[in-house]
């Protein structure tokens, strides 16, 4: 492999894992929170998705000028669905753990019916856009324009999230909220109140990724399971709960996805990242940065 | 002991019943819905070996149902060799599988332990799909041959297939029954409830795992095995997906985890519903079945924790205790 060739692996490869960390930190963010791993993360994508394509479909606006509004309607789907389904599963007594897995996977499957029922199975794209389909050369590196968007977008996401949850009283409520559930009560923090906004956060980020995948990704109803799985890996090789080990986690099934790719059948690449999740919790059972 | 021996009249009684209905059913759709959820219950019963009485919530069976399957068609088709003998077979190649991938995942807890189990059968999957040796992605197709309990073929009558889920499913039952008493059955429940309590009482918690994802995994490869000859069709995609890992986990907490009849009642509520709705509505492709099927099991995991099974023991706890 030549030095060009390796550099334009390695910077795909982490372009490609800006975007899954974006995917997988909504997810750790909301695990981390409250103990609840959301099964229909990957139908939040596949929302996100669709909400772009209708959108640009109805106005003709671009998915980049978009961003801000379907990230909207991904924070209020992550609101309602705390509301709706989440808040129920919490009150169980026993079996909690199971109740959480298949309530969200419940309504994993409604998402999808909903989705074939207004949007039908058929496979749709964003044909024409302002970043689709250009790429830019970097000393030599090219690099699809869309991808290089995404990257900029995850990275100011990452920066955003720093900033909210160690410098606003909203991050200092969220870390309080995850500490101590129930001392939050006597200092005034409502609980469900925090919880329904943490899911609305976590949702929105996906939402992001979701509009940046719409420019360049085919969209359908089964869209988010894979890339779920991905997320679910991120997260738990980054340590569940910890959203910068996600970021971290993120850019690492990237590169080893991509390099992957030049080495084996592309339908076998992702058998490296699961065996590099494997590897690494046989050593090190919480994750990389996972505290337990 | 008389509510011990009181459940094993329930399942005489159960058991006749079932065995009696495809001389008064006759449609082969329902034929075919009555076969599909006595298969999910034993391989729910199965699952429930290791997820519900063990408490390690393994969502990566499909591997082992996906073994059995690829076993007993391989054996049957290039080697002639019964599908009694090849599910076996399939059986144990899988309990061995699982003690192999049992001893470094069982270090895994909550979560990580989970998701290894999902990557793991993705790998599996993978690997199916791209094995020539096994027809890849083309599958294995069962030739067509003339009735036979040997064989296990019958392209017309399907009761016979009815009463050989039955009895697998029968099986799955008496094992667990077995289990409940024994001290593997106390050793497991103790591992469920507080895994570091129960090694500091001298519990071999390892162990514990170890021999309760080869029986369930034993079992559930059988249960491939079975689903290979009756459908005499199998590709990675329609027996190793992660589909039918949550599909063995689901009957049982819907109708009560790690408990002797959650697996069976709550396949009895979700197979026919899934298979109903499938048929009748999502014949269109216009996903009112999964709007449904969805809607269904939220409601169902959000109203009732317990499982279905719940519903029917408010009465029964005080007898069995006194």
């Amino acid at each position: 492999m030549t030095a060009q060739a390796f550099f334009q692996v390695l910077a795909s490869g982490l372009l490609m894992g800006l975007l899954y960390a974006l995917i997988a930190v909504g997810l750790s963010l909301i695990f981390g929170l409250m103990d609840v791993v959301n099964f229909a993360h990957g139908e939040f994508l596949m929302i996100a998705m669709y909400a772009a394509f209708g959108l640009w479909g109805i106005g003709g606006i671009d998915p980049v000028l978009l961003m801000p509004a379907v990230t909207a309607i991904l924070f209020a789907v992550g609101v309602a669905a705390y509301l709706g389904v989440v808040r129920f599963a919490m009150r169980a007594k026993t079996n909690i753990g199971m109740v959480q897995i298949f309530a969200t996977f419940g309504l994993a499957i409604l998402i999808q019916g909903l989705s074939q029922y207004f949007f039908s199975p058929d496979y749709r794209s964003i044909p024409a856009s302002w970043l689709g389909g250009r790429t830019i050369s970097v000393g030599g590196v090219f690099l699809p324009l869309p991808q290089v968007f995404g990257g900029f977008v995850s990275i100011l996401a990452f920066a955003g999230l720093y900033v909210l949850m160690n410098r606003t009283d909203f991050g200092k409520a969220l870390e309080a909220t995850r500490e101590d559930q129930g001392a939050v009560a006597l200092v005034g923090i409502d609980r469900n109140k925090v919880f329904a906004l943490g899911w609305g956060l976590g949702a929105a980020l996906v939402g992001l990724a979701g509009s940046v995948l719409a420019i360049f990704y085919y969209i359908h109803p089964q869209v988010g399971g894979p890339f779920a799985l991905v997320a679910y890996v991120v997260v738990a090789l980054g340590g569940f709960g910890s959203v910068f080990g996600a970021l971290a986690a993120g850019l690492i099934v990237g590169v080893v996805e991509a390099f992957a790719a030049t080495i084996m059948p592309p339908a076998m690449k992702s058998i490296s990242v699961y065996l590099l999740y494997l590897g690494v919790v046989f050593i090190r059972p919480s994750g990389l940065f996972g505290r337990l | 002991m008389s509510s011990r021996h009181g459940q094993l009249i329930a399942l005489c009684i159960v058991t006749i019943c079932l065995a009696a209905l495809p001389a008064v059913m006759r449609d082969v759709y329902l034929l075919n819905v009555l076969i599909l959820t006595l298969m999910y219950a034993a391989l729910s019963q199965s699952w429930n070996i290791l997820g519900g009485y063990c408490g390690q919530i393994s969502l990566g069976h499909a591997l082992y149902f996906g073994c059995g399957a690829y076993v007993t068609s391989i054996l049957f088709t290039k080697f002639g060799v019964s599908p009694w003998f090849g599910a076996i077979g399939g059986g144990c190649i899988a309990a061995v599988l699982a003690l192999g991938l049992g001893y470094p995942c069982f270090r895994l807890a909550g979560h990580y332990f989970s998701i290894a189990t999902i990557v793991i059968a993705e790998i599996g999957l993978l690997l199916v799909h791209n094995w020539d040796a096994v027809g890849a992605a083309q599958g294995i197709q069962w030739p067509i041959s003339r009735d036979s309990w040997w064989t296990l073929q019958f392209a017309r009558n399907k009761a016979p297939y009815v009463h050989v889920v039955l009895g697998l499913f029968v099986i799955t039952w008496l094992a667990t029954y077995w289990i409940e008493n024994s001290r593997w059955g106390y050793w497991w429940r103790a591992v469920k409830d507080n895994s570091e309590a129960a090694e500091s009482l001298g519990v071999d918690v390892f162990r514990s795992k170890m021999a309760a994802a080869a029986l369930s995994a034993f079992f559930t490869a059988i249960g491939g095995g079975f689903y290979a000859a009756f459908v005499g069709y199998i590709d990675p995609e329609s027996v190793m997906t992660f589909r039918f890992s949550l599909l063995f986990a689901l009957p049982a907490v819907l109708g009560g985890i790690g408990t002797l009849w959650g697996p069976l009642v709550g396949a009895a509520v979700l197979i026919p519903m899934t298979e109903i709705t499938r048929s009748y509505m999502g014949g269109s492709g216009n996903g009112v079945d999964l709007i449904i099927y969805g809607t269904l099991i939220m409601i169902i995991a959000l109203a009732k924790p317990e499982g279905v099974l719940s519903l029917f023991q408010r009465h029964a706890k005080p007898a069995a205790t006194a």
